[in-house]
């Protein structure tokens, strides 16, 4: 084959042996660590007293578990017991095996997939996994990234590999300007909206046309970290000046020395011209409205033009069942309009949207206004400590903090309420984390999906309105 | 791992689409740092009718009647019959160990998310992929008659109805292998040390950048 596809070639790179089904043997380069997925793997290594293969290339720090306030208390004074424990085991893991690890407390602490490419651990080129679905953000470097289990965890541990079987290869073009308003968030929740959360499973995904290459690497993570609900284990985007510019002054990037061998290899990370895919899906990015999720999938979506939808025009009996158990979780009746939806709380962060391009667009919308009064709380969790204290450099703390919103320490936060942070039953949030599942943000609390723009708007009007109106 | 090799198992329906890892086992209980001791929180938000947080008593728990796993009738089921996109959303391997620890080694769906697949196989349970068709007459036989068992056969790849009728499966060389065995895939994977090493060698010169 002499013309090949992103995919393929950093699948070919990476392959260590292969056996005649296709079974492979997959070298990794990076392996990211958090507190939740690991301590089963540590404590498989132990058992079979097994060393890391190359311990360099593991990096951890805590994010599902540590809390977002008062953190004066360090590890030990997380409330939650078990939540502690987690911490606690993983700091001690790390230390037994010499594994670098940001821990609470160090500036670079954040979410595992804000954390990684800010230091400059996640390069083009790279294979990188980590015991967490939204693995795929990395892919956003041109890296072939995906998410594991915990036996897999141990494996690469173990081994520097993983046993894996090449997918096939799905080519996602979005051509054209994005309009004012609409941003990375608004072509994931599209392309899932088009082709289902089950449309990309056996596939990994490419990003590509004139409207991916325009997106920033923060726009270009957001839209990688979606891949996974819309089925696909990895993401991908090709390597231009953009990627290039991000990585470089890291302090994980290549040396000076180093420095122009790898950009010249990091060059040749896209798919040649007339590489062939097993499916391609075409959107057109001035056709993308600002997105908003109405069900418990992320593929209940629609426009903030749209309505709620009514199930009796569900396609099959299967769907209307879905809809109508995802109607009546979010307290939604058909045929509302999007934005005339009350929210009684606002979450800014998570994997998907705490960049700092992130915190801008939020404070952005915030300047000079209040948050409504029917809103209960709206917070901004930046994703590390870094993202923190670059949007304190720039104001946007303040901005935020005058409007209403409140401002706090890094981690995962109501993403996924492991810690303090969560939904009451029957609250309605908007969100711009990844998953709107039933009980994800709190048992019976209620998720939509959003970009913090139109989270911001939210927040300040009380229910959802088109950002790019206001 | 535990061996799987044949099984003939109550089949329990579950009959709703995107059935995510959330669900399976809620985020309060993955805090756990032990591979054991799920099983009594699988699908904790459906089962019981009262909020489930690490350290209660189960047993003292509310049931949700309706929920088709408590459902006397489904009592010891073997073998999870699901509908499309099983295992959705966060990759947790919390979720087959809830399953397994619930007692289930067999889903049977029209399809599955990838790393939930993946995970299946590390533990002892079996995934199978079914038409859409098939799956839909399989919920209609389970649903008409109580006591509805099927035998999984994973050598012959052989899935028998109580009426005899036969449904041939496809499953990966490698995986069943491993499975029929109970291999654990770390110590085959060492078998190739000489193979990791030289392709380290040769990786390390090609980009010596990723071992600064
Ligand atoms: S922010 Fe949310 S989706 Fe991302 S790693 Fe944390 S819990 Fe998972």
């Amino acid at each position: 084959m002499s013309t090949k596809t992103l995919y393929d070639k950093l699948w070919d790179s990476h392959v260590v042996r292969q056996d005649a089904d296709g079974t492979a043997l997959i070298y990794i380069d990076r392996q990211l660590v958090h507190e939740v997925t690991s301590p089963q793997a540590f404590e498989g290594l132990k058992l079979a007293a097994r060393k890391p293969w190359r311990v360099a290339s593991l990096l951890a720090t805590p994010d599902h578990n540590v809390p977002t306030t008062h953190r004066s208390g360090g590890v030990a004074g997380i409330a939650d017991p078990i939540s502690r424990l987690q911490v606690e085991t993983l700091d001690a893991n790390c230390a037994e095996f010499g594994v670098t690890e940001f821990k609470m407390g160090d500036i670079r602490q954040g979410v595992v997939h804000v954390m990684g490419p800010e230091q400059g651990a996640t390069l083009p080129g790279m294979t990188v996994v980590c015991g967490d679905s939204h693995t795929s953000t990395h892919g956003a470097f041109a890296a072939l990234a995906h998410g594991i289990g915990t036996s897999e965890v141990e494996h690469v541990m173990a081994t520097q590999c993983l046993v894996a079987k090449k997918s096939k290869a799905m080519l996602v073009k979005v051509e054209g300007t994005l309009g004012r308003g609409v941003t990375a968030k608004d072509i994931a929740l599209a392309v899932i909206g088009k082709i289902g959360t089950a449309g990309g499973t056996g596939y990994a995904i490419e990003f590509a046309g004139s409207a991916i290459g325009g997106l920033s690497m923060e726009g270009r993570m957001t839209l990688c970290n979606m891949a996974i609900e819309a089925g696909a284990r990895a993401g991908m985007v090709a390597c231009d000046d953009t990627t290039i510019n991000y990585v470089k002054g890291r302090p994980f990037a290549p040396k000076p020395e180093q420095w122009d061998a790898a950009v010249a290899y990091w060059k040749t990370l896209h798919s040649d011209a007339g590489a062939t895919f097993d499916a391609t899906v075409e959107l057109d990015a001035a056709s993308i409205r600002p997105q908003v999720t109405w069900g418990t999938s992320p593929e209940m979506v629609t426009s903030i033009d749209g309505r709620v939808p009514d199930p009796a025009l569900a396609p099959d009996a299967v769907k209307r069942g879905d809809w109508e158990r995802a109607l009546a979780y979010m307290g939604l009746t058909a045929n509302t309009p999007i934005n005339e939806i009350k929210v009684d709380k606002v979450f800014i962060g998570s994997c998907t949207n705490a960049r700092i391009e992130d915190m801008r667009a939020a404070a952005a919308v915030a300047k000079g206004k209040k948050v409504a009064a029917n809103v209960k709380l709206a917070m901004v969790v930046p994703g590390s400590g870094l993202v923190k204290a670059q949007a304190e450099a720039e104001g946007l703390d303040k901005i935020l903090l005058e409007a209403g919103f409140e401002w706090r320490e890094p981690g995962c936060s109501m993403c996924l309420a492991m810690n303090d942070d969560r939904l009451e039953p029957g609250e309605r949030c908007a969100s711009t984390s990844n998953r709107n599942f039933e009980g994800r943000q709190g048992q019976g609390g209620r998720t939509h999906l959003v970009s913090p723009e139109m989270a911001a708007a939210a927040a300040i009007a009380g229910h959802f309105v088109d950002v790019s109106k206001v | 791992m535990r061996k799987f090799t044949l099984l003939e198992g109550l089949v329990v329906p579950l009959d709703r689409a995107n059935v995510d890892t959330d669900a399976i086992i809620p985020k309060q209980f993955l805090k756990s740092i032990k591979r054991s001791g799920f099983g009594p929180n699988a699908f904790d938000e459906w089962r019981y009718l009262d909020h489930g947080e690490p350290g209660m008593d189960n047993s003292k728990r509310p049931l949700n009647p309706d929920f088709v796993l408590n459902q006397p009738r489904y009592a010891g089921a073997q073998v999870l019959l699901a509908r499309e996109n099983f295992g959705c959303g966060s990759s947790r391997e919390h979720a087959p160990w809830a399953l397994e620890d619930f007692g289930l080694r067999v889903i049977l769906a029209p399809s599955f998310a990838d790393i939930f697949f993946n995970n299946c196989f590390k533990n002892g349970l079996l995934p199978i992929k079914l038409d859409a068709a098939i799956v839909d007459g399989l919920f209609k036989a389970v649903e008409a008659n109580v006591g509805y068992t099927l035998k999984v056969d994973l050598e012959r790849q052989l899935i028998t109805t109580p009426d005899g009728q036969q449904i041939a499966f496809e499953v990966d060389a490698f995986r069943k292998h491993c499975l029929l065995n109970g291999l654990d895939d770390i110590g085959l994977t060492l078998q190739h040390v000489d193979d990791i090493k030289a392709f380290e060698t040769k990786h390390r010169a090609a980009q010596p950048w990723l071992y600064a």
